[in-house]
């Protein structure tokens, strides 16, 4: 049994990094239908700036929890900067474009931001330093799940409640609600929609960086590769869960780091991907709009 | 009030507008009638800057609006009611509302519309909490017109309100459209293939064939035009 919340903790973990890392790419579709394959890379380079941000605080004698504090703070900015840089160079000019225009220039955007890293930073695996610091509190149940768990599964949940917060009652939000189901119509109600599209990428790449430095300093150590993994395993997540659903990026996420974490504790470790992925194709079977998505079909 | 002068606009390459001047004055209810394919639609949706005239000029109170943005037309009090009604479906009524009042900053104005178009349409009020897609046909146009009115529009354009609806919540809508035009002072140019209903209610009207205007009158002269009657109003 104690195995058994183990693998849950440790699924519980894995899934709100997913759903952290998905909640970018359901937004960002919600709003333009674009698969932002980017997106990974965004994780990628909060991961990094909070790496180099680390490193010079830890040079300056600052303690572990203002390091933790101002790297995720400077990852986030960095990478919303990348974000709200990216749609405008390469999805605004192809917003008239058919679809598989801007899905290209994404991939492409990809690639080239993992050479970038590569060139810019190093081929190989960097150490990170484990920024989450252990609680004493904890201790007793530090055998299930630790610290750094704990503190990735507390504040995905806090990132979860303030963007549904924002998504249901602010302004903002009901501006991208809007400007999600009818753009036209929208721009007619008054609504900026090129500002609701640049928002819209600030905050998923805001949360993508959050997950990157949360994983980071979990795993402990990067490279320039990591945003195309754990880009295609929330891309995966996002689907499961309806692509274009917030709620069901998180569900999405969880399903999903679960599934692996039970199938690495009671199969194989081999079999990690072959699980997940199989899931992924019984959904698209079964429910092709995902756990929580809406069909298509609506009446307007 | 709106002055449109010799607009031309295209969607990709197709011309759909070829040279179109009309003149609005305040307080008026001015049609538009023509079939399809005639360049309506795009009329409208040029004054509100979604499809941006190539050339010519729209004036509004003496302004141009023709190179601005969307929200920036709507900020300077013309709103529109388009073709199809596009109510958020997934909005509840009240969220919809909401959209309406988007560049509003006086809440007690809000709130005060808001009792005005619960008065208008009851049936709203009952429905507030409700997905807006879930609404008939006939609801989702009244949501549409009060969606619009809770912009507090100076000049309200419309497009087609009498599409697809039965015959008498067609004339309940005609009737609240004379109805904002009275009480409210509204300047309203309404698009319409119902020339019959539409040369009622109007001051003026223009009839548009192939993307030009071919014949501009009052609309009781229109009413009783040979040509009018045999082109449209299937007399």
């Amino acid at each position: 049994m104690e195995y058994f919340f183990e693998l849950f903790f440790s699924g519980l973990t894995r899934g709100s990094i997913y759903a952290l890392i998905a909640l970018g790419y359901t937004m960002v579709y919600g709003i333009i239908e674009l698969i932002n394959f980017a997106h990974g890379e965004i994780y990628m380079i909060g991961a990094f700036t909070a790496l180099i941000v680390a490193g010079v605080l830890s040079l300056l004698g600052f303690n572990e929890l203002s390091i933790l504090a101002l790297a995720a703070l400077a990852a986030v900015v960095y990478s919303s900067a990348y974000g709200y840089t990216i749609e405008k160079m390469a999805y605004k000019p192809l917003r008239k474009a058919p679809r598989l225009s801007a899905l290209i220039s994404a991939i492409g955007m990809s690639i080239f931001l993992q050479n970038y890293v590569l060139l810019a930073q190093t081929s190989d695996f960097l150490p990170f330093p484990s920024l989450i610091p252990d609680f004493h509190f904890l201790e007793p149940i530090a055998h299930l799940i630790t610290s750094a768990e704990v503190v990735i599964v507390v504040t995905t949940a806090v990132v979860m409640v303030i963007l549904s917060f924002l998504i249901k009652f602010t302004r903002l939000g009901k501006a991208m609600r809007a400007t999600a189901q009818d753009k036209d119509m929208a721009m007619l109600m008054g609504v900026n929609v090129n500002r609701v599209i640049s928002f819209t990428f600030i905050i998923g790449s805001a949360t993508a960086a959050i997950g990157g430095v949360l994983i980071a300093s979990h795993i402990g150590m990067i490279n320039f590769y990591i945003g195309f993994i754990a880009g295609i395993k929330a891309f995966t997540a996002a689907v499961l869960g309806g692509i274009g659903s917030v709620p069901g990026a998180v569900l999405g996420g969880l399903v999903l780091g679960w599934t692996e974490s039970f199938a690495t504790g009671y199969v194989s470790s081999d079999y990690e991907d072959v699980f997940a992925f199989t899931l992924l194709v019984l959904i698209l079977i079964f429910r092709p709009e995902g756990i929580l998505g809406r069909s298509t079909t609506q009446k307007v | 009030m709106l002055e449109l002068k010799d607009i031309r606009s295209y969607y990709g390459n197709i011309q759909a507008i070829k040279g179109v001047s009309l003149t609005i004055s305040e307080g008026e209810i001015i049609t538009l009638i023509g079939g399809n394919g005639a360049g309506k639609t795009t009329t409208l949706m040029s004054i509100s800057g979604i499809v941006p005239p190539r050339s010519g000029e729209i004036l509004f109170m003496g302004e141009p609006i023709h190179e601005k943005s969307p929200d920036e037309i709507v900020s300077m009090g013309i709103c529109q009611v388009p073709e199809g009604r596009r109510i958020f479906p997934f909005l509840t009524v009240m969220e919809n509302l909401d959209m309406g009042a988007f560049l509003r900053k006086d809440k007690d104005g809000i709130k005060k519309d808001l009792e005005y178009i619960y008065d208008l349409f009851p049936i709203l009020a009952e429905r507030r909490h409700q997905a807006g897609g879930t609404l008939s046909g006939g609801e989702q146009q009244m949501l549409a017109i009060s969606r619009a009115l809770m912009a507090r529009p100076r000049l309200l354009l419309m497009d087609e309100p009498s599409l697809g609806l039965a015959p008498l919540v067609v004339r309940r809508i005609f009737e609240i459209i004379e109805q904002i035009n009275r009480e409210n002072n509204t300047t309203i140019f309404l698009v319409e293939q119902n020339a019959n209903l539409a040369l009622k209610v109007a001051n003026r009207g223009y009839v548009m064939e192939n993307g030009l205007i071919t014949m501009a009158d009052d609309a009781g002269k229109l009413l009783a035009n040979e040509e009018v009657k045999r082109a449209y109003l299937g007399l």
